[in-house]
């Protein structure tokens, strides 16, 4: 298997090319291409059934691409590069009867780690993380939370090079998501590369240095979040005390006033005649302020109105089943 | 394939310990106990019933030297050749021997009798039903020519062997039919349990976990190899429990003949055959369990498959007396029959190598399934999405 194998780019951690997977004949990833380089954290967004998971699923060796090739850690054979790899599924899920370390050790442990170092490390960090106490649990004993826990320290118990978590913060309160963000970051610190798929924004425009966007089977947009965001021009946001007169002609003329506001995007000669003819003009400055777009105007404009929509449905949803949860 | 095997180690291991770390085990070690206690129960029932309903006694009504003479006589006979094959003989000294009402004693008698023998002995006359004359009258002859003749039967002397060149083949034939048996007892209880076994990982969702981690042929090695060793735990419990039952009950090992190959070759292709027959089975149940994503569908499908399994062992067994013949070189060479058929040679044939090839072969082939389930499972099975998940089990294996 692994002498088959084709060796590539050992810079990245990631590379796709035009990879396409169908289910019964409809796409579900349809020629994707994407590089990840190694050493960063990156961030995959895009609404439920956009084909993020699948397309993790062959970037892993769980399934194969029906065209196209991809690479992991260099080798076109990702399984044979598992024992470098830490991955948490969307789908959560642990033996029920093992004890919580021992379930630590035994994902170690697919991944080539000695059982017995494994119990080791499994242990010290339970009590790490604050588990102690549930060491020797089993994990049908152990809350909703304890258990994501226990997952997430069994993925990376064999220290791995490269990290990959699907909808990692699903299902989490707002304490174990910022637990997780804490260690997302205490990973890439340690030149770890995380690589992590979700529908909520805000966790990547806060982790991420490069995002991918999936939407309908393909991504539009790959590159940095900085990149991302210079794809809208900057929001003006203006407060006058006259309604109109000469410096009118500086602001777009479909511009309508709420009241005395004024929102605009900041025309293209920038900032400082802006400012020259509001002055000159008599516009009665009351407030200004520029704003760059966040990644979720950024997100809406290269992915689309309705994926946006889809996305904030999602995390609806989401935000309801937590609800349930408590 | 070293990772292969590590992974599969992996696997093995948790599935191992899971399940023989479990209470459910020790049940699991008592199962054949219990149809072995209705088996006695039932068989004790059943003979002190027929017992109680299938004593015949004869009235004897004849004159009182006569009638003690057929007494002694019945008694000299049933030394010899068992006192279940005579009946109870009861002495009617009210009844004239050649009282013309003889008929209506049969039923007036205060022990209901099943016949009378009146008359003499050198004319013994014998009423009942017909069935019951039918069936008495030979007997009743050999002890009144018994009576007659005042002889005692000659005493035989005994010298026992464990076999004669004439009954080499026939005893060979019944340990090759009981080999079979054994084999196919034990892959049916046992080879079953591979059904569900993957559905504990689909149901708590660490499919996904195994598969981005090790190869997926490495789950299904290590799936069966687990389940087997927990067979041959379970084996080895009830051999030894069977023989040392053997040894109390029959104060020593019994002098058993011995098959073609030797009985200690014959017990480790026992053993062997019993592994390829499971890992045969087992690898094709997995592959179809795998497929499967609810305990119900397990369950369906247990009903064809115990089906395909006896429709094996019919030809095998079919094939016993008929070494070298078409049909039973077929028998050998169809994988899920191969074992089967292979034992009942190492029962009648000596030669070895044939062991070996038939080993690789099935070996082989074993590999081929495990493959072949692991395609199938990697192409249908693991899809993400709603609609892959509610898919049924039979779309699932045409897709």
């Amino acid at each position: 298997m692994t002498s088959s194998a084709q060796e590539n780019n050992a810079a990245n951690a990631i590379e796709a090319h035009k990879i396409v997977k169908r289910f019964d004949g409809d796409i579900a990833v349809d020629g994707i291409d994407l590089t990840i380089k190694k050493g960063s954290i990156f961030g995959i967004l895009g609404p439920n059934g956009a084909g993020k998971t699948t397309t993790l699923r062959m970037l892993l060796g769980i399934i194969d691409p029906d065209e196209g090739e991809r690479f992991l850690l260099g080798s076109s054979d990702p399984i044979s590069k598992s024992h470098q790899v830490g991955y948490l599924p969307e789908e959560r899920g642990l033996y029920q009867s093992m004890k919580a370390f021992d379930a630590i050790a035994f994902m170690g442990a697919l991944r080539g780690l000695p059982l017995a170092e494994g119990r080791k490390r499994g242990r010290q960090m339970m009590e790490d993380h604050g588990l102690g106490d549930a060491v020797d649990k089993q994990i049908r004993q152990l809350s909703k939370g304890m258990a994501q826990t226990v997952q997430l320290l069994g993925t990376i118990v064999h220290e791995p090079d490269l990290i990959i978590l699907d909808e990692p913060f699903s299902g989490l309160d707002a304490l174990n998501q910022g637990k997780l963000e804490r260690l997302i970051r205490g990973q890439a610190d340690k030149g770890v590369t995380v690589i992590f798929s979700t529908h909520v924004i805000a966790h990547a425009e806060r982790l991420c240095e490069d995002i991918a966007i999936v939407a309908n089977g393909k991504i539009p947009f790959t590159g940095k979040v900085s990149t991302a965001r210079d794809r809208l021009r900057p929001q003006v946001h203006l407060e006058t005390h006259n309604l109109d007169g000469p410096w009118r002609s500086a602001i777009p003329d479909d511009c309508k006033p709420l009241g005395h506001n004024w929102h605009f995007t900041l025309p293209e000669s920038g900032v400082e005649p802006l400012l020259r003819a509001l002055i000159e003009g008599d516009a009665g400055i009351q407030s200004l302020s520029i704003e760059r777009p966040g990644l979720h105007d950024a997100f809406v404009h290269i992915a689309g109105e309705a994926v946006a929509k889809k996305m904030e449905e999602d995390l609806a949803k989401d935000a309801g089943l937590q609800g349930e949860a408590a | 394939m070293i990772e292969t095997i590590r992974a599969a180690f992996v696997i093995a291991r948790r599935d191992f310990a899971a399940i023989i770390f479990s209470k459910s085990f020790f049940f699991f070690l008592l199962g054949p106990l219990f149809p072995l206690i209705i088996g006695i129960a039932a068989g004790g029932l059943g003979q002190q019933v027929r017992q109680d309903i299938d004593r015949p006694v004869i009235g004897v009504a004849l004159e009182e030297t006569q009638s003690a003479k057929l007494v002694d006589a019945r008694a000299a006979l049933a030394k010899n050749l068992g006192n279940g094959s005579f009946p109870e003989l009861l002495l009617l000294p009210d009844v004239s021997p050649t009282a013309p009402n003889i008929k209506t004693k049969l039923d007036t008698a205060s022990t209901p009798l099943t016949a009378i023998i009146s008359g003499s002995l050198e004319a013994p006359l014998l009423t009942g039903s017909q069935a019951d004359v039918k069936r008495w009258s030979g007997r009743v002859a050999l002890l009144s020519e018994t009576a007659l003749s005042g002889s005692n039967p000659v005493t035989v002397k005994t010298d026992f062997v464990a076999t004669t060149g004439s009954s080499k083949k026939r005893t060979q034939i019944a340990t090759a039919q009981g080999g079979q048996i054994i084999l196919i007892l034990l892959t049916m209880i046992l080879a079953g349990m591979v059904l569900s076994n993957l559905v504990e990982e689909k149901t708590n969702k660490i499919i996904e976990i195994l598969a981005a981690a090790i190869p997926m042929d490495a789950i299904f090695l290590g799936k069966l190899f687990a389940m087997l060793g927990m067979a041959l735990v379970g084996i080895a419990v009830w051999s030894t429990l069977g023989l040392i039952g053997v040894w109390v009950i029959s104060s020593g090992m019994p002098d058993l003949p011995a098959p073609a190959v030797g009985w200690p070759l014959f017990c480790v292709l026992m053993v062997l055959y019993f592994s390829m027959a499971y890992l045969l089975l087992g690898s094709l149940f997995l592959g179809i369990g795998a497929m499967a994503t609810t305990v119900r569908e397990v369950q369906t499908l247990s009903m064809p498959v115990t089906m395909g399994q006896l429709l094996v062992f019919f030809l095998a067994a079919f094939t016993v007396t008929k070494l070298g013949e078409p049909i039973e070189w077929f028998a050998v060479a169809f994988p899920f029959s191969s074992p089967f058929a292979m034992i009942a040679r190492a029962a009648q044939m000596d030669n070895i190598w044939q062991h070996g090839l038939a080993l690789i072969w099935q070996g082989m082939f074993t590999l081929i399934i495990i493959r072949f389930s692991v395609m199938l499972f990697r192409r249908n099975v693991m899809k993400s999405g709603n609609s892959a998940r509610k898919k049924s089990l039979l779309a699932r294996i045409r897709s």
